[in-house]
């Protein structure tokens, strides 16, 4: 058994007990309390009070990042696995290896856990997308909100903030609809722009061009060429109308473009996140969670579906993602922030472990759901430990799978919300958080060994 | 006798009596005519009313037109469509456009818009009708509604055609069910054309409704994604463990490996006599002969079939007015009951005796009296708005409201779908109501509640209003860029008219009316009143010193920030 399949022993956690642990999650001893039993009809809008985690931050690295080249890295493995991604370094943490692509990764690993037996077996992005990030299986009769939308519902009731519950920097991912049958209300609130520009324009708060003093003169205007608005004020189709204009407004002319101003940091630290736009979005990330925003996504701006030019997109894509990925930990952390923010980052699946060397890849990497890696940290995750393992060439889970309902189960249990607890369903249909083993989806329990 | 809340009869009161004076907004919405019953329909909708206290008012010409395009054809009239229909002294100016309005192509396309919603028209998750197939199945829904098939022999062909789904767009319609049991086939079709949901039938009802769905084959070709819809008696194409015939036994890796191999079942033994049952409750033997789909809808198209005629008609009239007569339109059942019996009754009679002509329906509709009420509210007593005594306001659906917008710009917006690969794209020139398939889409079709088209609900399509549909309208360089940059806007601000001659323009092009001189007066005075609206810099940052610029008294940015307060109002933004 080699260093990096060994569980890497954390703070406060043996590896004995990491190992029971996991033996018995995989029985199911552990399912997720409401996972087994139906029997509470937990409220939407509730979550536990004392959770530990109240904000989520989502880095996905859409397209699927190969797992070997980075956070599972197999040097035993040669060439054909390999590539040119040979090196390994050790990171902060005794006994836990990562890709030498990471070397800011490596001195944060205290703060961090990695599962490398990720695991769902669905080579499509679509699919995968819509599995990781929503714990149903894509076969499934509805279409079912994601992470974040779950979180935008069942955090509603506490947060009161003016910047929407669920932020994507920038881009949706458009792979599927994230609010699923919860409807257009609990859609990501998706920013557009780039944080790295000299302004970062916000889609829909920050106009170019538009001085606060010609929005200002523009709602008058509106107010007062609004005809049949003013004639029809009292119609409840109007009222509904104004009442979401005002919250726009709130955001357009208040305090909630504030929160996007990246003047307002210091030019240091910025460069520390790493001027481009991955490591600005990671600092308006912060920004956002600071201001109690319940969750945010970060669609990595590039995607890692490297079928061809693997290594050259590699190379230019990891160190961004190093830096920018190792400083918001950081910074978390200095900011006291890390305890009650979840941040994770993975693709929809991992790569192909062995290099596809013929003809049209030419050295590139297929889709691969079988084994890949997820980085999970603060919240109430443990850091600096090792979950599961995969095989000897990163091609199967080896040790302690780890399927996405434990994955979701685990970043819902620790922000308090009910994994059984019922979705509302505009026709009423029954549909719950995540679905039960009854309903075949499979889990090998939650990650209580990191929690 | 009006029925109205005290606030309500001041207001209104107020209005109505100096409507002589030309600037009162309620005139430029409302009709003079006194409202009278124009046929049959309106003296049973008026008989209710009368029933109620409402007397109700007819909309302007204005309103009418802008009304009668949207609610036909999914577009706004031009400016050049709007004036000359409210210039037009002809008495039956009326009846003549929607005559017209129906002939128009945009009709097909709009209507093919719905029942795309409705046929569940979608290449992608969660219906996977795979994209030619979602084309076939499209083209030949609009081709039916261009081409006025009667609704009747529309029906039969939906239930009844086999074949390719790339060749024979209706099979799509077996297609077009998440859940392919017999059971999942026959709640769709209870939806579809019934208006009923059957999840809260009796299990009997469904079970002997079940039958007739339960011998359609699926079977691939050597053609990737192609499939044949067929009649298949023996169940040959039947795959053991598949409870969902036609689709691969998916969930081989999304589901626990051991299910396929637990659940052995192959659908009930075939060959032998069935017992099926028509939702009315009577039984019929399946004969052997026969492909019970034919059975079925030959007894769902007879003129005495309880359901066929009163859902569409229901439906059509929800399209038209924004609720049906039994509401939803989709949820017929007997403890549902319609808010106007004899009215529901009546259109029944009408589209059978008329053979089933959808158009003809359309026409008896739109032209009477009660369509044409105003949409400013006497009341608010839901009985008499139930009874539709005031045209209600519903905010433009995601794909009419963009079309308008890039309309009144003269821009465009790019639809796609980002799967599968390779990804699509469609030509620039065509409107977001013409779009076929469901997964081809975009970031402001998506925002503004296009329906997922996963249920074939009505109440899928969601126009509710959010703050981030504000956002967009408001403050996005979407729209922002289209008002800077937009051809149209430009050619009328650019035109070298004067300023009340610009503004009337605007208004056509915009809201489908003149402005009134009280109007005039607010938007000829923004921009005017010097520093207080010219922001310090901003000519500047225009860019190219266009902001500078002067036009009619006013700077070019003055003039798109009138354009952007008039798309931005409830006016634009609602049918009404």
């Amino acid at each position: 058994m080699s260093l990096n399949e060994t569980m890497a022993r954390g703070p406060g956690v043996s590896r004995r007990a990491a190992l029971r642990r996991g033996v018995q999650g995989a029985a199911g001893v552990l399912l997720a309390g409401g996972l087994a039993s139906r029997l509470r009809a937990a409220e939407p809008g509730k979550t536990e009070p004392e959770a530990k985690a109240k904000s989520v931050i989502q880095i996905f690295l859409w397209g699927g990042m190969s797992h070997n080249d980075t956070w599972d890295p197999k040097p035993e493995s040669g060439r054909e696995y390999m590539g040119e991604f040979s090196a390994v370094i050790p990171t902060n943490v005794d006994g836990i290896q990562i890709g030498a692509l990471f070397p800011q990764l490596a001195r944060q690993a205290d703060k961090y856990s990695l599962i490398r037996s990720m695991t769902h077996g669905n080579n499509g992005h679509e699919t995968a997308a819509y599995l990781m990030q929503t714990g149903h299986a894509p076969g499934e009769r509805l279409a079912y909100p994601s992470v974040g939308a779950v979180f935008a519902l069942f955090k509603s009731r506490g947060y009161t903030g003016i910047i929407p519950p669920y932020v994507v920097l920038t881009k949706p991912q458009g792979r599927f609809s994230e609010e699923g049958f919860l409807g257009p209300k609990y859609k990501p609130f998706a920013s557009g722009g780039d944080p790295n520009a000299r302004r970062f324009e916000v889609e829909g708060v920050v106009a170019r061009n538009i001085s606060d003093d010609r929005q200002q003169a523009r709602r008058g205007l509106l107010d007062t060429m609004n005809t049949m608005g003013r004639l029809m004020a009292a119609s409840p189709q109007m009222t509904a109308a104004a009442e979401a204009r005002e919250q726009a407004y709130e955001l357009i002319l208040g305090a909630g473009k504030e929160v996007f101003d990246l003047s307002k940091e210091e030019p240091e630290l910025r460069d520390r996140y790493g001027r481009h736009t991955f490591g600005q979005e990671c600092l308006v990330a912060r920004r956002l969670v600071e201001t109690g925003v319940p969750y945010v996504v970060i669609n990595y701006p590039g995607g890692w579906d490297t079928h061809k030019g693997h290594f050259q997109t590699m190379r230019r894509q990891a160190p961004q993602l190093d830096q920018g990925l190792a400083m918001l930990l950081q910074d978390l952390s200095d900011h006291g922030l890390l305890e009650t923010t979840i941040v994770w980052c993975c693709g929809e699946f991992g790569r192909g472990p062995k290099v596809d060397w013929q003809p049209p890849w030419n050295g590139g990497r297929n889709h691969y759901g079988k084994v890949f890696s997820v980085l999970v940290a603060g919240g109430g995750f443990k850091g600096g430990c090792v979950v599961g393992s995969s095989d000897e060439r990163a091609e199967e889970v080896k040790q302690r799978p780890v399927y996405p309902v434990d994955l979701l189960g685990s970043i819902y249990k620790l922000a308090g919300i009910d994994c059984g607890a019922r979705l509302p369903h505009p026709m009423g249909a029954e549909a719950y958080v995540l679905p039960a083993a009854s309903e075949g989806a499979k889990s090998a329990g939650l990650l209580t060994e990191i929690m | 006798m009006r029925k109205l809340p005290l606030a309500w009869t001041v207001v209104l009161g107020a209005a109505l009596r100096s409507a002589a004076a030309a600037e009162i907004p309620a005139n430029v919405y409302e009709s003079p005519e006194p409202a009278r019953p124009a046929g049959r329909l309106d003296e049973i909708v008026f008989a209710k009313l009368s029933t109620l206290g409402v007397q109700p008012v007819l909309c302007s010409d204005a309103v009418f037109v802008r009304r009668a395009y949207l609610d036909l054809i999914g577009k706004l009239p031009t400016a050049q469509e709007a004036r000359e229909f409210i210039e037009n002294p002809t008495k039956g100016k009326r009846r003549e456009l929607v005559d017209g309005l129906l002939e128009r192509d945009e009709y097909a396309d709009y209507w093919a818009m719905r029942w795309g919603d409705i046929l569940r028209i979608k290449a992608e998750f969660p219906v996977n009708l795979w994209p030619n197939a979602a084309q076939a199945y499209h083209r030949w829904v609009r081709a039916s509604i261009a081409e006025n098939k009667p609704y009747d022999k529309f029906t039969r062909e939906l239930l009844t055609s086999s074949g390719s789904n790339f060749r024979v767009g209706p099979v799509n319609f077996y297609r077009a069910v998440q859940n392919r049991t017999a059971e999942g086939i026959a709640m769709a079709v209870a939806l579809a054309l019934m208006g009923s949901r059957a999840d809260g039938w009796p299990e009997e009802r469904l079970q002997g409704m079940a039958v007739f769905f339960s011998q359609i084959g699926y079977k691939p070709t050597g053609e990737w994604k192609e499939e044949i819809v067929f009649w298949d008696p023996l169940r040959a194409s039947a795959t053991a463990g598949n409870t969902a015939p036609g689709r691969d036994a998916i969930g081989a890796v999304a589901q626990p490996a051991g299910a396929a191999l637990e659940s052995p079942a192959l659908p009930p033994a075939a060959g032998g006599p069935k017992m099926a049952m028509f939702p009315d409750g009577t039984r019929i033997e399946l004969p052997a002969d026969r492909d019970p789909r034919e059975v079925f809808a030959d007894w769902l198209i007879t003129p005495e079939n309880p359901w066929l005629a009163k859902s569409i008609v229901n439906r059509v009239w929800a399209w038209l007015l924004g609720r049906g007569i039994i509401h939803e339109p989709d949820d017929i059942r007997a403890d549902n009951p319609p808010s106007n019996p004899q009215l529901l009754a009546y259109l029944e009679e009408e589209l059978v005796a008329g053979g089933y002509d959808l158009k003809q329906l359309c026409r008896l509709v739109v032209n009477s009296s009660t369509y044409q009420f105003s949409s400013v509210p006497r009341t608010s007593d839901p009985e008499a708005l139930a009874n539709f005594a005031v045209y209600p306001l519903r905010r433009l659906d995601a794909e009419v409201l963009i079309d308008a917008v890039n309309q009144v710009t003269g821009t465009s917006d790019l639809y796609t779908s980002a799967i599968p690969e390779p990804f699509t794209y469609i030509p620039r020139d065509m409107p977001a109501v013409a779009i076929a398939d469901g997964s081809i889409t975009s970031p402001f079709l998506a925002l503004f509640g296009r329906p997922a088209r996963a249920t074939g609900m009505e109440n899928e399509r969601d126009n509710k209003p959010v703050p981030a549909q504000w956002l967009q309208m408001l403050n996005s360089s979407h729209i922002q860029n289209k008002l800077e940059r937009g051809p149209n806007l430009r050619g009328i601000i650019a035109s070298g008219r004067g300023p009340r001659r610009i503004l009337e323009e605007l208004y056509l092009t915009i809201l489908s009316r003149k402005p009134s001189g009280e109007e005039i007066a607010a938007a000829l005075a923004y921009g005017s009143a010097g520093e207080v609206n010219r922001p310090a810099g901003s000519a500047r940052s225009v860019g190219e010193g266009r902001g500078s610029r002067f036009v009619g008294g006013r700077t070019r940015e003055n003039w798109i920030d009138i354009a952007w307060a008039l798309i931005n109002s409830a006016e634009f933004l609602y049918r009404h």
